[in-house]
């Protein structure tokens, strides 16, 4: 695939290097694409499977890996079905990256809290490889994650590595009991109530379905975060990328353009933000 | 030098047309199409719509004879120039499985022939500029568009007789065409006469114009034109309230307003796809039965279709009164905090062209009427950002 570099609706070719798989219906598809593609924490691809469509990801790997893209996926329609059925040789298209990503120049100096839900932990790890790279890149890092079985924790191969960093913390929770789990249950919002953190010198980040999205900001709101400094990634209704195709406009935002991660004070009056 | 204005008579329309196909330009403007003036390929005056005129009401839309052979004596009709801007549907690339693994992408290459756009009324010159504004003036700027309208010749007609749904005035779009235009025509018809003053707006212009059978225009055919657009500009079919529009519809989003217009509203899109500056679009990937070959097709969508807020399993507004009010509030109010200006230039195709008769204008009015009688017992609304 050789294209012009200016016209972003045109795919870069990328060849599918290694799955992972996470859960069973989580795998990781490890990529190169045919020219190294550049991005900051939080900001988003367009994967495309040529005939079929594309969907939305955000990156999982570390933004200084340009040149080995993991993209995780949770298996729920028909682009990532057919994802989850490809193996290592096959050729997809890449475009992007688009959007602005997490709001990481802010974070030098301060504690940043990141609240996972499901597989919205892969955006989220991308933010963590950018965290745990450079020491001045933020205070402390809590991260604080929910799953609703033990079987559906993602990346649950790397937990002790990240809670035994110095600075960073790490909690996890399912949702309702299970013999194999002796760790802390409940809604991700049960693991809030406890936090160590300031939430004046403190940046909350967190990724989910929408309805969690919603319960940890009214959360994170109840224990004195304000909402200049809650960030949610509404990785939802994404299309071109590009501020262009006008599906994701929400009130004056574009998520792909001016998100997807958003500002909780820019969005809680506008009605149906959240769902 | 070339005059910046001449009088040309319908033969100079017509040699002006011939140029401009000499140039390389394919030439659209409006036609006689079966029931409306439609936008097609022009080759002389004989394809326009000549002795014809349009009426239009919320809801109607009529042909009716003129008793005249005016060259452009109607307004609008369903067709904007943005189907040839930014077309219905559109090929962005295809691919091909070549013998090995690889895939060949191929972006779809630029149109050869510019565009020349004949017959443009002011509201759709400002229709252009904020597409042109939306479309490529971002980061990512869409390259198609851009070299489109970065190459087409446009020949505005000023309008001296506005159509019943026209409110271009209060829009400040109209009936005068500004700068961003090559050529600038006012048909001056009466009962002894039937002209067009030439007025030159660019370089490129003055060049079409320096080739055509042209008369000097006198300051009396000027002050006959001033006079025509000034009467046009007082007799306007209707007029939009924009005082304060942002921040009221901002104020207003839980208006008992926007219920009461669902109830009346069919959602059929019919007024995104008039509108010249609406630009939602979705995507479609199609293949052939070998499974070798695939392509991606870019099409008008709209914010009153169900499945536009859509995707990755959850549906932004369900109801036909949260897709009313994307519309409108979008075009009205964001569009100002996004692009900067209004997303509407008051042509009026969204009430003629709406089944039951939808007027934006009286839509305005009538958030503005509910906040006023509720603000007499409480405040209404909340912060919207």
């Amino acid at each position: 695939m050789s294209n012009d570099a200016t016209n972003h609706f045109v795919p870069v070719a990328a060849e599918l290097l290694d799955v992972i798989v996470e859960t069973p219906t989580i795998r990781t598809f490890v990529l190169r694409p045919a020219r190294p593609l550049r991005f900051r924490a939080g900001q988003f691809v367009q994967l495309e499977l040529p005939g079929l469509g594309e969907a939305p990801f955000t990156p999982s790997s570390s933004p200084q890996e340009p040149e080995r893209i993991e993209i995780t996926v949770l298996r729920t329609g028909l682009v990532t079905d057919a994802l989850h059925r490809l193996e290592p040789g096959a050729r997809l298209g890449l475009r992007g990256p688009f959007g602005r990503g997490y709001p990481v120049r802010r974070f030098p100096g301060q504690d940043v809290l990141v609240v996972g839900g499901g597989v919205g932990l892969a955006p989220l790890r991308s933010l963590l490889h950018h965290l745990f790279a450079d020491p001045q890149s933020a205070r402390r890092v809590s991260i604080q994650y929910g799953a609703r079985s033990p079987a559906e924790l993602c990346f649950r191969r790397q937990y002790d590595d990240w809670a035994r960093r110095d600075r960073v913390t790490f909690r996890a929770t399912i949702d309702r009991p299970h013999d194999d789990w002796d760790g802390h249950v409940g809604l991700v919002t049960t693991l809030l109530d406890d936090l160590d953190l300031d939430p004046a010198t403190t940046y909350a980040v967190s990724c989910g379905p929408e309805v969690m999205l919603k319960f940890v900001a009214w959360k994170l709101r109840d224990i004195g975060f304000p909402a200049e400094r809650i960030y949610l990634s509404m990785n939802r209704s994404m299309s071109c990328g590009m501020g262009l195709c006008g599906r994701c406009n929400i009130g004056p935002y574009y998520l792909c353009k001016d998100g997807p991660d958003l500002c909780y004070a820019d969005i809680e009056d506008i009605p149906y933000a959240l769902g | 030098m070339t005059p910046t204005r001449v009088l040309i008579d319908r033969s100079g329309l017509d040699a002006l047309i011939a140029t401009l196909a000499a140039q390389g330009y394919r030439v659209l403007g409006p036609t006689l199409g079966r029931d409306a003036i439609v936008l097609g390929d022009v080759a002389g005056t004989d394809d326009l719509p000549v002795g014809w005129t349009d009426e239009q009401e919320a809801g109607h839309y009529r042909l009716r004879r003129r008793d005249d052979a005016a060259l452009f004596g109607y307004v609008l009709g369903p067709h904007s120039f943005k189907r040839f801007l930014y077309p219905p549907r559109q090929r962005l690339w295809s691919v091909s499985r070549g013998s090995g693994p690889d895939l060949e992408v191929r972006a779809e290459p630029h149109d050869d022939r510019p565009l020349a756009f004949l017959g443009v009324r002011p509201c759709e010159i400002a229709a252009m500029r904020i597409q042109e504004r939306v479309l490529t003036g971002g980061e990512f700027p869409d390259p198609s568009y851009a070299d489109r309208y970065g190459r087409a010749f446009v020949v505005a007609v000023q309008c001296t007789e506005p159509g019943g749904t026209c409110f271009c005035a209060s829009m400040r779009t109209g009936p005068r065409a500004g700068t961003d235009c090559d050529l600038a025509l006012t048909e001056l018809l009466g009962p002894d006469r039937h002209d067009l003053l030439v007025e030159v707006r660019t370089p490129r212009g003055e060049q079409i114009v320096a080739g055509l059978p042209a008369r000097e225009a006198t300051d009396a055919d000027v002050a006959t034109a001033n006079e025509a657009l000034a009467r046009a500009e007082a007799s306007m079919g209707r007029s939009l309230d924009t005082e304060g529009i942002v921040e009221l519809l901002e104020r207003n989003i839980e208006s008992p307003a926007w219920g009461k217009v669902a109830d009346r509203c069919l959602a059929c899109a019919n007024c995104t796809s008039v509108c010249p500056t609406c630009f939602c679009t979705t995507v479609e990937d199609t293949t052939d039965l070998t499974g070798q070959h695939a392509e991606r097709w870019r099409r008008w969508d709209s914010c009153f279709n169900r499945d536009f807020s859509f995707i990755a399993g959850s549906l932004i507004r369900h109801s036909t009164r949260s897709r009313y009010r994307q519309w409108m509030t979008h075009k009205l109010s964001a569009w100002h905090r996004q692009f900067g200006t209004s997303g509407c230039v008051g042509c009026g195709r969204c009430i003629t062209w709406c089944p039951v008769g939808i007027d934006i204008t009286h839509e305005v009015d009538s958030i503005r009427n509910h906040e006023r009688s509720a603000s007499t017992f409480h405040t209404v609304g909340g912060r919207y950002r």
